[in-house]
């Protein structure tokens, strides 16, 4: 408050009580109105491409809406087909779920503790190390070479050898066998989590200050464990919240590469993710309202996590 | 005695010999598990066509060739909209969709963390919200948006939701608020300088660092950008989604294809290997407070 009265004092000087508080705000909005045209351009678009779906996926949840004719008011009648009459869709609740649940706190960890690994490497080396851990999460669609890995014939790596060492006498059809489709499609996503989060963890080691630790040594912290909980991970508190976020959006994102490695739909529908619901009423039967309430459900959940997440993020340390 | 040993290293401070190989260790095992499969893509390019149906399948390569990678050039020229049309499709989507991105962040991102005017917690609050669920989401209703505004198979549908990328905004506001001293803002403001000048001469050589990684990560995404459900036309389509159609070309194309993922994944890692300092110093300020 005080730096913003010292601003408006240099501007224009008026003191900030001898007005209303709404007198004050308007005032300052006129004073600071080049900010407003700074970000009117990026907050219209995102606005419009951002914002505004989320609020109408919420109004289409309630209607049937096909596109063509006005949308029909229908309350809850597509939350009660979902959740009742839906089997194909609670699958999907279940696979997405379970899904999260194993890929999002995997990467996360996998994120922070080879952050933390290659941390206390000379700067080349490190350089190089990290390249290799990023690289599968921007190289394209690279993620398709473990279904050459795995071919389901002989000429599969994977079946290859286990067929030389005597494991197994016919090859296994691991990307059509409900039994390994979503094991594998795990390892795949985490092959390729190590994004975003993992770079800010990175920048985050690296910004932690030296003197903490020497001080922390002469207060009795013994060994690198220590170390890392008491005086690295609660001073790393804001990287660990972003990158918090970003599993947690990733985890639930992984649809396209389930589609990628298995097709659509999948065996058994044993890989069918809400994401691959909402795509299949949205985008191939063209029923809006049923899949504004799926994309409905999905933002619930997602947000629900990361509020979740932060309570606990906040513990670290103590 | 103890105190001695503080003092004579840094790194040498509360580690012991068996963390270090276990630690040494597991980035061993890890790095392969990284590694391998992108080596063997690589691989798999290079091989001969007998090589690929070879049984026993085998790892590495025994007479490399470059014909995979010509083989590919050549069904480039085959394909029904010439290839060139969708290299130039996602060179001129990535390129206007990043600057505007670009652009459009830097101007908002400055704002949001150099002016104190009303309503800029607010404004940044549901910048990060949004980061909190992903696309999918929004998809369908925007899909109902682009029809509305006549973008469905335009490249509007591409370039312009690529400007108002949350992320993008968010790192550039993190990086400017601790990089930029206000001290500097202050003096420019006081010499009647008006915003838009102190950001265009001020603040933006001082942001280096997040300018290149929001162009990093803005083409990224594009160049990386598939099938777009706003796409329809075969004219339109990214080169993402044509190496794609090659992949999937079965038996006769497996070595043009292997080369195609190659080729679709040495840009977007040689675009990093350039920037990588960048990207990390950027990222140094990435944390979210609470």
């Amino acid at each position: 408050m005080s730096d913003k009265t010292a601003t408006a004092k240099a501007k224009k000087p008026v003191g900030r009580n001898e007005m209303s508080k709404f007198q004050w705000t308007l005032r300052e909005m006129r004073v600071n109105k080049a900010a407003y045209i700074m970000i009117a351009p990026f907050f219209i678009l995102f606005f419009i491409f951002t914002v505004l779906p989320v609020l109408l996926s919420l109004f289409f949840s309630f209607t049937l809406f096909n596109m063509l004719e006005a949308p029909e008011f229908v309350f809850m009648d597509n939350y009660i087909r979902l959740l009742l009459e839906d089997d194909i869709f609670l699958l999907s609740v279940k696979n997405t779920v379970f899904f999260a649940a194993i890929t999002g706190p995997c990467s996360y960890l996998m994120s922070l503790m080879f952050a933390w690994f290659i941390n206390e490497l000379t700067p080349k080396i490190r350089a190089v190390i990290t390249l290799i851990f990023y690289a599968p999460s921007i190289a394209g669609n690279v993620y398709l070479i473990w279904t050459i890995l795995f071919t389901s014939d002989s000429h599969g790596l994977v079946n290859g050898w286990l067929m030389e060492m005597g494991v197994i006498s016919t090859p296994i059809a691991f990307f059509q066998d409900p039994d390994y489709i979503m094991p594998l499609v795990i390892v795949v996503a985490l092959w390729t989590s190590l994004g975003t989060s993992f770079l800010s963890f990175i920048a985050g080691f690296q910004t932690v200050d030296r003197s903490l630790y020497e001080a922390a040594a002469v207060d009795g912290v013994k060994n690198r464990w220590q170390e890392l909980w008491f005086v690295t991970l609660p001073y790393m508190r804001p990287q660990m919240m972003f990158g918090a976020i970003l599993a947690i959006t990733g985890a639930f994102g992984f649809g396209g590469i389930i589609t990628g490695l298995v097709g659509f739909p999948s065996p058994d529908y044993c890989a069918h993710t809400m994401m691959h619901h909402l795509a299949d009423y949205g985008n191939t039967r063209f029923e809006m309202g049923y899949a504004s309430a799926i994309a409905t459900l999905l933002f619930i959940m997602m947000i629900g996590c990361n509020a979740a997440i932060r309570k606990m993020l906040s513990k670290v340390g103590q | 005695m103890a105190k001695l040993r503080i003092r004579k290293s840094n790194h040498a401070m509360n580690r012991s010999l068996g963390g270090d190989i276990g630690i040494n260790t597991m980035l061993v095992i890890f790095g392969a598990f990284m590694f391998l499969p992108m080596l063997y893509a690589i691989i798999q390019s290079l091989k001969p066509l007998d090589e690929l149906w070879v049984f026993p399948p085998r790892f590495w390569v025994v007479n490399p060739t470059l014909k995979n990678y010509t083989d590919l050039f050549k069904l480039m020229g085959t394909s029904w909209v010439p290839f060139s049309r969708y290299i130039f499709n996602t060179a001129f989507t990535s390129i206007l969709g990043t600057f505007g991105n670009v652009l459009l962040s830097s101007l908002a991102a400055y704002a949001l963390a150099k002016i104190k005017f009303p309503g800029r917690a607010f404004f940044f609050n549901i910048v990060v919200y949004s980061l909190m669920f992903n696309a999918t989401v929004t998809t369908i209703t925007n899909f109902i948006t682009m029809s509305l505004l006549g973008w469905v198979d335009t490249y509007y549908a591409v370039i312009v939701p690529a400007f108002a990328s949350s992320m993008g905004l968010y790192l550039m506001k993190q990086f400017m608020e601790t990089s930029v001293p206000d001290s500097c803002l202050e003096s420019a403001r006081l010499d009647g300088a008006g915003e838009f000048r102190i950001l265009w001469s001020i603040a933006m050589p001082m942001v280096k660092p997040a300018w290149m990684t929001l162009i990093i990560f803005s083409f990224q995404g594009l160049w990386n950008a598939g099938a777009s459900l706003y796409i329809h036309s075969e004219e339109l389509k990214s080169f993402a989604y044509a190496i794609g159609q090659i992949l999937t070309g079965g038996i006769k194309r497996a070595g043009a294809g292997a080369a195609s993922t190659v080729v679709m994944m040495l840009v977007p890692i040689a675009v990093f290997v350039i920037s990588q300092s960048n990207v990390i110093e950027t990222m140094s300020t990435s944390g979210m407070k609470d």
